[in-house]
């Protein structure tokens, strides 16, 4: 049964990963308001002027 | 800071969106073929590529992937970019990844009807599409991290975290589970045999549900309910809990799948405790959304997308309470190899993945052609239609899975089978599948209405490819922020994306590297008189393969006293050493085979290939007669031995010198046996047989099983 070893490997590979992105975003504050992001996702911001020229356009 | 302004990119979504509507309808085109083939299975008559066995992948990898996953697209671009206030990081990115997914499915659509597959579940295709879709699944990775490096909004929101573990899981598990020997432009092994196979196999199988069927539609829900009601997510710390739990769990729970096989049984255990504990984050997620609509239900009742939104989301939560309860052992004992998991499974595909893309789409329609829909009275229809298709599809299966495991298990008192013989527990539920074909056909009229109503609605709007927005860019606060471009964020920017590659790299090439080095010497306890296939064997065993017999036949009997009873000598992981790869199946829609060899004699192979009528009247197995008909092709016989070597199973120099020189024996003496059959002789007496695809396919039906034959009591 030597390929469990090597999913033990994989899934912890994938689990090591998550959880350094998981204290990556906790450290950066990503989870500091738990409750503007669910608020300001419903705001959409597209634009109804047609005319951007005046201001800088970058992507 | 100065506010800038910026295009959304309307194009992709629009491009994934239709592509959505095409494959979802020809997927489910090909389910209802397949559906109807379990009442009429002559109805295909004779065409090769038409037949159950090729068609049900091509079912399951066109729902899967071209639906399920374009649905996915289409969300993720359009939610992404607004979430992260950019466009996507490049054009030229989405449209590679477009063209590239569509032509993959392409692919799939010819080679699974002409029998190229690699036989594992839902991972079919053959290598080189393998490789394409790593490539393109790379594509997208890129796009994705790079558009979320470029935001203008700190904070990522839930939805994206769902779409970045979508990304990093499939591609891991999809690259372990495809490695495999080429030994032609369309034909390879699986490096890993037997036992092991299994495992990795449902891993990725399992693994495919959670992170391709259920994290990106989790994400697609996260975004679109709370836009469609117009209301936050219930709880936005609930959302993160459920994220991190449930990936941490997920990956743990594929051995469920094979409980009572030969798979050791810490690792059952192991997949059944992970398996319960997952309800709590699904659970979770359930509440979550539904409970997002509280206050709001009385709009339930006016929209018709909230309305697909709560069945789809209640779908969710009924196809993940019964998984956890499935696989407790006692359970799955019954359930297992049944139509209960295909009902199972239709739950989570119809109700949840289904619903939830089409209430996407009917949201999306109207903001992506600025307009409103075509029909709210149509969009009911198809919401009421598609319902009603859901419970026709699943209840009968129901009923038709619990009554067939009792029939299997059925003891007369003297010890006997009271269903000894197998097709009587099949026409038992002929009614139950008639039933779930009816379904079917509700549910694709539903979706065809919806396409007819976005056809329109498309029509009467207008069109927007490039949707104008503004957002404060960010403030640099660390090097990781970009928005000022300094060499530096650059350098930064350029790392994550060459680490991102680094690792794909190091995963294929480490993996090419280390798996057969240590798959080769197993510790699996080996039986002595378990030997690799004879040439003709394994020629037969790759048209087994090429016909999808592992769709409804298994190749695993579980150690119970009606299975033993039924079949024989239940199944050693010893017995698969050399299986490249496995083929224990995991639906049963006829008998298991595994000791299906020296059970018959081989005219009654041929004549049941031919028509299996002839020797099972009212059998539901499609006819074979293109096998009487095709020369076996011999041409790559010896690289298949070859191969097999060099995956550790050991043939001799004398067997791969002289490789066709066996096969060529072997099947004389084949012929030899069929002529022994006066009507054989009458009928097919000048047919040169022995050159023919049958005469492999019965050499290794009737192998199977047949090593331990007399020594039994020397394992275990």
């Amino acid at each position: 049964m030597n390929i469990i070893f090597i999913l033990i490997i994989a899934s912890l590979f994938i689990a090591i990963v998550f959880f350094l992105l998981f204290i990556r975003s906790v450290k950066t504050g990503q989870y500091d308001d738990v409750y503007t992001p669910s608020i300001r996702m419903l705001f959409d911001d597209e634009l109804v002027e047609k005319d951007p020229t005046e201001k800088k356009i970058t992507n | 800071m100065e506010k800038e302004q910026f295009y959304y990119d309307n194009k992709i979504v629009k491009m994934f969106f239709i592509a959505t509507i095409v494959w979802g309808i020809v997927g489910m085109l090909v389910g209802l073929m397949v559906a109807f083939l379990f009442n009429f299975p002559n109805y295909m008559e004779g065409i090769s590529w038409l037949s159950f066995g090729r068609l049900r992948p091509l079912h399951t990898n066109a729902v899967i992937f071209a639906f399920v996953g374009n649905g996915f697209f289409v969300g993720m671009y359009y939610s992404m970019q607004r979430l992260l206030k950019t466009r996507m990081f490049s054009d030229a990115l989405s449209k590679v990844h477009f063209w590239g997914w569509q032509l993959i499915i392409v692919a799939a659509a010819i080679t699974l009807p002409l029998g190229l597959t690699s036989s594992k579940e839902y991972a079919e295709l053959e290598w080189p599409i393998d490789i394409a879709i790593t490539l393109i699944w790379v594509v997208m990775g890129i796009n994705m991290i790079g558009t979320i490096l470029k935001r203008r909004q700190r904070h990522i929101y839930v939805a994206i975290w769902f779409y970045i573990a979508t990304f990093v899981t499939i591609a891991v598990l999809h690259i372990f589970n495809n490695l495999e020997i080429p030994v032609s432009a369309f034909k390879s092994y699986s490096v890993y045999a037997g036992v092991q196979d299994a495992l990795v196999q449902w891993w990725y199988g399992h693994n495919a549900v959670a992170f391709f069927l259920t994290t990106p539609m989790l994400g697609l829900m996260y975004y679109f309910v709370p836009k469609a009601a117009n209301r936050p997510i219930y709880s936005y710390r609930l959302s993160i809990i459920h994220f991190w739990t449930l990936i941490f769990l997920y990956i743990w729970a594929g051995p469920h799948h094979l409980l009572y096989t030969a798979l050791p049984e810490w690792a059952q255990n192991l997949g059944t405790v992970f398996s319960v504990m997952l309800i709590f984050p699904s659970w979770g997620g359930m509440i979550n959304g539904l409970l997002t609509l509280r206050g709001a239900w009385d709009k339930v009742r006016e929209d018709p997308v909230l309305k697909f939104f709560v069945v789809a989301i209640t779908g969710y939560g009924m196809s993940t309470f019964e998984g956890p309860m499935l696989s407790f052992k006692n359970l799955n004992a019954i359930g297992h190899y049944t139509d209960w998991i295909v009902a199972h499974v239709h739950i989570g595909t119809l109700a949840w993945n289904g619903f939830i893309v089409a209430g996407m789409l009917y949201w999306l329609a109207t903001k992506l052609w600025k307009t409103k829909l075509y029909s709210n009275k149509l969009a009911n229809i198809h919401f009421w239609i598609g319902t009603l298709g859901i419970l026709f599809y699943a209840i009968p299966l129901y009923v038709a899975g619990f009554t067939q495991a009792a029939m299997w298990k059925q003891f007369n008192p003297d010890g006997t089978l009271v269903y000894g013989n197998f097709l009587e527990t099949v026409t038992q539920i002929l009614p139950m599948y008639a039933m779930r074909a009816f379904g079917g056909t509700l549910y694709l009229i539903g979706f065809l209405i919806m396409a007819y109503n976005i056809v329109k609605t498309a029509k009467a709007g207008s069109t927007v490819e490039d949707e104008l927005a503004e957002a404060v860019p960010l403030k640099k606060i660390s090097a990781t922020r970009i928005a000022g471009e300094g060499w530096h964020a650059w350098l930064e920017r350029r790392t994550v994306l060459f680490t991102v590659l680094t690792t794909v790299a190091i995963l294929i090439g480490g993996a090419v590297e280390i798996i057969p080095l240590l798959v080769v010497d197993s510790n699996i306890p080996t039986i002595s008189s378990v030997k690799p296939y004879t040439p003709l064997e394994l020629e037969g065993r790759d048209i087994y393969i090429r016909e999808g017999c592992n769709n409804c036949h298994s190749q695993m009997i579980r150690p119970f006293r009606s299975e033993v009873e039924r079949y024989g000598e239940y199944s050693k992981a010893g017995e698969f050493v050399y299986d490249h790869p496995f083929l224990w199946g995991s639906r049963r829609t006829g008998p298991d085979v595994h000791r299906i060899g020296g059970k018959y004699n081989d005219n009654w192979h041929f004549n049941h290939m031919l028509d299996p009528r002839l020797t099972s009247p009212g059998s539901i197995m499609p006819q074979y007669p293109w096998l009487i008909k095709n020369d076996l092709d011999i041409s790559h016989t010896t690289n298949k031995l070859s191969a097999m070597v060099t995956l550790g199973v050991p043939y001799s120099q004398f067997e791969l010198d002289k490789a066709v020189y066996l096969l060529k024996n072997q099947a004389a003496e084949i012929e030899k046996n069929l002529r022994q059959d006066p009507e054989f002789v009458k009928n097919y007496g000048d047919a040169n047989m022995q050159d023919k695809e049958i005469v492999a396919l019965i050499a290794y039906l009737q192998r199977l099983g047949t090593d331990i034959k007399g020594e039994q009591t020397a394992q275990n």
